[in-house]
């Protein structure tokens, strides 16, 4: 396992939240340029790895290697100039903020400080920071949605707006927290369509919580499963998929007092 | 134009300017009550310099602007590490600590009042708040709006895409003290004579009505605001003793009818509670 192979790699990571232990000396390891999935069952600790990730909550103990870097020890803002960008399961948008100037929320980091905070980004309508989120707009296919207050707009377009601004932060790993949940079978293979551009022409990494193993399978390269704070798997979909661990986390044991009741 | 619509004009623009003072740290999720108290020391220190140093109020208003600002900044820091109902009594405070230290100044006449020499008329006065609604609007045009509107949204979320949340709520602060110390200035060399009951919690919360009424998260919100309700007391002159009744039912159904302000964009939401619903949603998950 050289170091340069994973982009991602977690090192005896525990998280308490009061006296529940959520994540409990969880170690895995993310592989430069894959789509990992990150399953398990409700309450495995899979948001929770995301949140430490990003720094929405800070860790109890252990690291978080980012291209080597721990980025544990890091402010959670200064983390997206490592190359981090998430999106969230209930959806964190701006509301009183237009699809666009949403989007213009994730090329913060890249035009930041006082010179950044007076870019004239509505002023000039020939802005390269606003052309630059037109076109990224444009490219999701969400150019009509442009100047609408984002607090209006349908479930899978504010879904849709939330990973544009997440890439425009042109991140290396990207963390997507259910990204199909709730989204009709159209939308859901549109979805599967762009990420896996996004995966393959950016180069970049992604690490992804999703319930829906039809849409895991059909992603990812790789897979790691967690119950209960701790990996109990990981490998392909297929071997995943075999695993009795697996089952038994998912479905729990038959004991035999069920299969004779049955 | 009659000495009456010229002195209602008069008002209208120092209510405009003291509205935009207010609307900056409210459009960043932040409420401010002691934005009288700003706009007491801006009118103090403008009345001051063109008092004793002779300077232009041309010059004065902006530098008692500029000292209102910079002990915005100074109390900005600490304050703003307070937030909702919290912030909005520690700011309250602060409008009253300004206030009882100008009636214990006596070089500045104390409890007696202060009058002004200098005097500026209408034309000037609409001119500086033609230029403060230029200013927040340019403001706004920028990213800085954007990132202002993203703070007061979602705080966490803005810090997790590398907004330094901290620090444009302090510039948002300090920008509003700075306005609202323009206001001061203008309203001193306007009417000659300031006192320190003028600028009590009443003005504070008369001009955070402004902004509330107008609507919080467009840049026109507070100059329709702060018309709409300058301008309404007096077309309801002829209704005599009533009129303050008659107003204060238009409020009650203005808030009714349009909770987040007169113009749309804005919600008062977040300015009592801490978290969004979405952010204890996400706590839930």
């Amino acid at each position: 396992m050289s170091a340069s192979e994973h982009i991602l790699q977690l090192d005896d990571v525990s998280k308490h939240f009061g006296g529940l232990a959520v994540l409990e000396n969880l170690s895995f390891s993310v592989r430069r340029g894959s789509c990992t999935g990150l399953i398990g069952p409700n309450g495995a600790g899979k948001t929770t790895v995301f949140n430490l990730i990003s720094g929405l909550h800070r860790i109890d103990a252990g690291r978080i290697l980012l291209e080597g870097i721990d980025i544990a020890q890091i402010a959670s803002r200064h983390r997206i100039r490592h190359g981090v960008a998430r999106n969230f399961q209930n959806i964190r948008l701006m509301p009183h903020l237009s699809a666009l100037e949403n989007v213009q929320i994730g090329q913060h980091w890249r035009n930041r400080g006082l010179f950044g905070a007076l870019q004239p980004v509505k002023l000039m309508p020939g802005n390269r920071w606003r052309e630059e989120a037109r076109a990224a707009l444009a490219e999701a296919g969400l150019a009509a949605y442009e100047r609408a207050t984002v607090g209006n707009l349908p479930y899978g377009v504010q879904k849709q707006i939330e990973l544009a601004r997440a890439l425009m932060a042109n991140p290396r790993l990207l963390l997507l927290d259910e990204p199909a949940a709730g989204l009709n079978p159209v939308e859901t293979d549109a979805l599967l369509e762009r990420i896996s551009t996004i995966c393959g022409e950016r180069g970049v990494t992604l690490l992804v919580v999703e319930h829906d193993m039809q849409f895991v399978g059909a992603l990812c390269t790789d897979v790691i499963v967690l119950n209960f704070g701790r990996k109990i798997a990981e490998g392909t979909p297929e071997k995943i998929r075999d695993d009795a661990l697996v089952k038994e986390a998912y479905l729990g044991i038959e004991t035999i007092e069920q299969r004779h009741a049955s | 134009m009659s000495g009456y619509v010229e002195g209602v004009l008069i008002v209208l623009a120092i209510n405009i300017v003291y509205a935009y003072g207010a609307f900056l740290p409210i459009a960043a999720g932040q409420l401010n009550l002691g934005v009288a108290g700003f706009a007491a020391i801006g009118g103090y220190v403008a009345a001051f310099l063109s008092n004793k140093v002779a300077l232009s109020p041309l010059a004065a208003i902006p530098l008692g602007g500029f000292a209102a600002g910079l002990i915005g900044l100074a109390v900005a820091i600490p304050v703003l590490r307070t937030r909702g109902i919290y912030l909005a009594l520690a700011t309250f405070a602060l409008g009253e600590i300004v206030r009882a230290s100008i009636l214990n100044l006596e070089v500045v006449g104390g409890a007696a009042g202060y009058p002004v020499t200098a005097f500026i008329g209408l034309p000037t006065i609409g001119l500086f708040a033609v230029g403060i609604i230029a200013l927040v609007w340019l403001l706004f045009a920028m990213r800085f709006g954007i990132a202002i509107t993203a703070v007061h949204d979602d705080e966490r979320v803005a810090d997790l895409m590398g907004l330094n949340v901290r620090a444009f709520q302090i510039a948002a602060f300090t920008l509003g003290a700075m306005i609202a110390g323009v206001g001061g200035g203008l309203y001193a060399h306007a009417f000659n004579y300031i006192e320190a009951q003028y600028f009590s919690i009443s003005l504070s919360i008369s001009i955070v009505l402004y902004v509330l009424l107008g609507g919080t998260q467009s840049v026109l919100g507070p100059l329709l605001g702060a018309t709409v309700f300058t301008l309404l007391p007096e077309i309801l002159r002829s209704g005599a003793q009533w009129r303050y009744v008659l107003f204060a039912v238009i409020l009650i159904v203005v808030m009714v009818l349009r909770p987040q302000g007169l113009v749309t964009g804005g919600q008062f939401r977040r300015f009592f509670g801490g978290r969004s619903n979405a952010e204890r949603a996400e706590q839930a998950a």
